[in-house]
């Protein structure tokens, strides 16, 4: 359950964001979700309810864009999209290749007044 | 900067996505807006974990996160280490509770830091950080970061090593590696420990290594006893290759 610690990660992220912009509340957070980043997007919804409140982003909607793994292959050049969990070039069969999405979590964008 | 080793290392690990906001120039906020923000939700331990590797590259020394299941055999794969003598190590735990790991380092002659996780379940880059000021890197080749037994939360963590083994023990079933890719599809080295018990269990070893590389085709895998000397050579052959190809 490390869903709780990256929630306390988003949250000062969040407030930071709004001092920033002098914003006095937070009302939808929009995150993307690796689906190999490790998180458990039900898990990291309950903690947001859990521990928003109080904050910046008491009243604020948590949407969540799920992203496969995007791979660069540095053999043919081509980056591709994959709908499985394979580290494998789908052009060239190349196992010379990075991730460029998919392994992390972002925070996308915040709306606030 | 770091206030414990003064290493002046700061942004670095930064994509082309982060830190751009789509109002640079008026920051006050009238109405509702919409901002972009695009950072990395662990974008603290990112950095932290870069600092950490910075820090191991600086005292030219191997770091390894070993990652498995509770009693996949990471402290006894570091028991037997101890005991080759193949290279000169330490190791930072991690455990909820208890020194018990450090201890068993500690009791063949080796560095060993505990960190006591208290109910977090999986170690991140600023625990690493505490640790490796506690580990006299200087003697040192290779430093393992033994992470909380658990196949799913230390995945998501960099902790700031430059490679992660990943153990799967035979009693576990063969089925692990399909149920945790996250955790498998991190790994530069799969172990599959306690083989000397094949014999017991229906655990299809063959199986497990196609899985692997259906995940991840380039995996290195090895099987490992600690009642197999040759095995027990592989995996020290496997980090002396490693070592070499950063010095």
């Amino acid at each position: 359950m490390h869903e709780y610690s990256i929630v306390q990660a988003l949250l000062e992220q969040c407030e930071s964001h709004a001092q920033e912009y002098k914003a006095t509340r937070i009302t939808r957070v929009i995150l993307k979700i690796g689906k190999l980043s490790g998180v458990e997007p039900y898990l990291l919804q309950s903690a947001f309810d859990a521990f928003k409140e109080g904050g910046i982003c008491r009243e604020a909607l948590l949407q969540m864009e799920l992203q496969n793994l995007v791979l660069h292959c540095e053999a043919c050049g081509e980056d591709s999209e994959q709908s499985e969990i394979c580290y494998q070039c789908k052009q060239c069969q190349s196992t010379q290749v990075r991730a460029v999405d998919g392994e992390e979590m972002f925070l996308m964008r915040l709306e606030m007044e | 900067m770091c206030k414990d080793c003064g290493c002046s290392i700061q942004d670095h690990d930064h994509t082309h996505q982060e830190g751009h906001s789509a109002l640079h120039s008026n920051p006050q906020l009238n109405d509702a807006k919409t901002v972009e923000v695009i950072t990395k939700i662990l974008a603290k331990n990112a950095h932290e974990a870069g600092h950490n590797r910075a820090h191991f590259d600086a005292h030219k020394v191997l770091a390894i996160n070993l990652m498995s299941a509770p009693g996949s055999g990471k402290t006894a794969l570091l028991e037997k280490m101890a005991e080759s003598g193949a290279f000169t190590f330490g190791v930072i735990e991690g455990d909820l509770e208890t020194s018990l790991d450090a201890e068993r380092i500690r009791a063949k002659g080796i560095p060993a830091f505990q960190i006591q996780t208290g109910s977090a379940c999986h170690l991140d880059a600023f625990m690493v950080h505490k640790g490796l000021h506690e580990m006299p890197l200087d003697d040192l080749e290779v430093c393992f970061i033994e992470n909380v037994g658990n196949l799913v939360c230390p995945a998501s963590y960099d902790v700031g090593a430059h490679l992660n083994i990943v153990l799967v023990s035979v009693p576990e079933g063969s089925d692990k590696i399909e149920k945790y890719p996250v955790m498998f599809a991190k790994a530069d080295l799969i172990l599959i420990t306690k083989t000397d018990l094949l014999p017991y269990f229906e655990y299809d070893i063959d199986h497990e290594k196609a899985q692997a590389r259906r995940i991840k085709p380039n995996v290195d895998i090895l099987a490992f006893s600690t009642k197999d000397e040759q095995s027990i050579q592989n995996v020290i052959s496997w980090i002396k290759f490693k070592k070499s190809m950063r010095s």
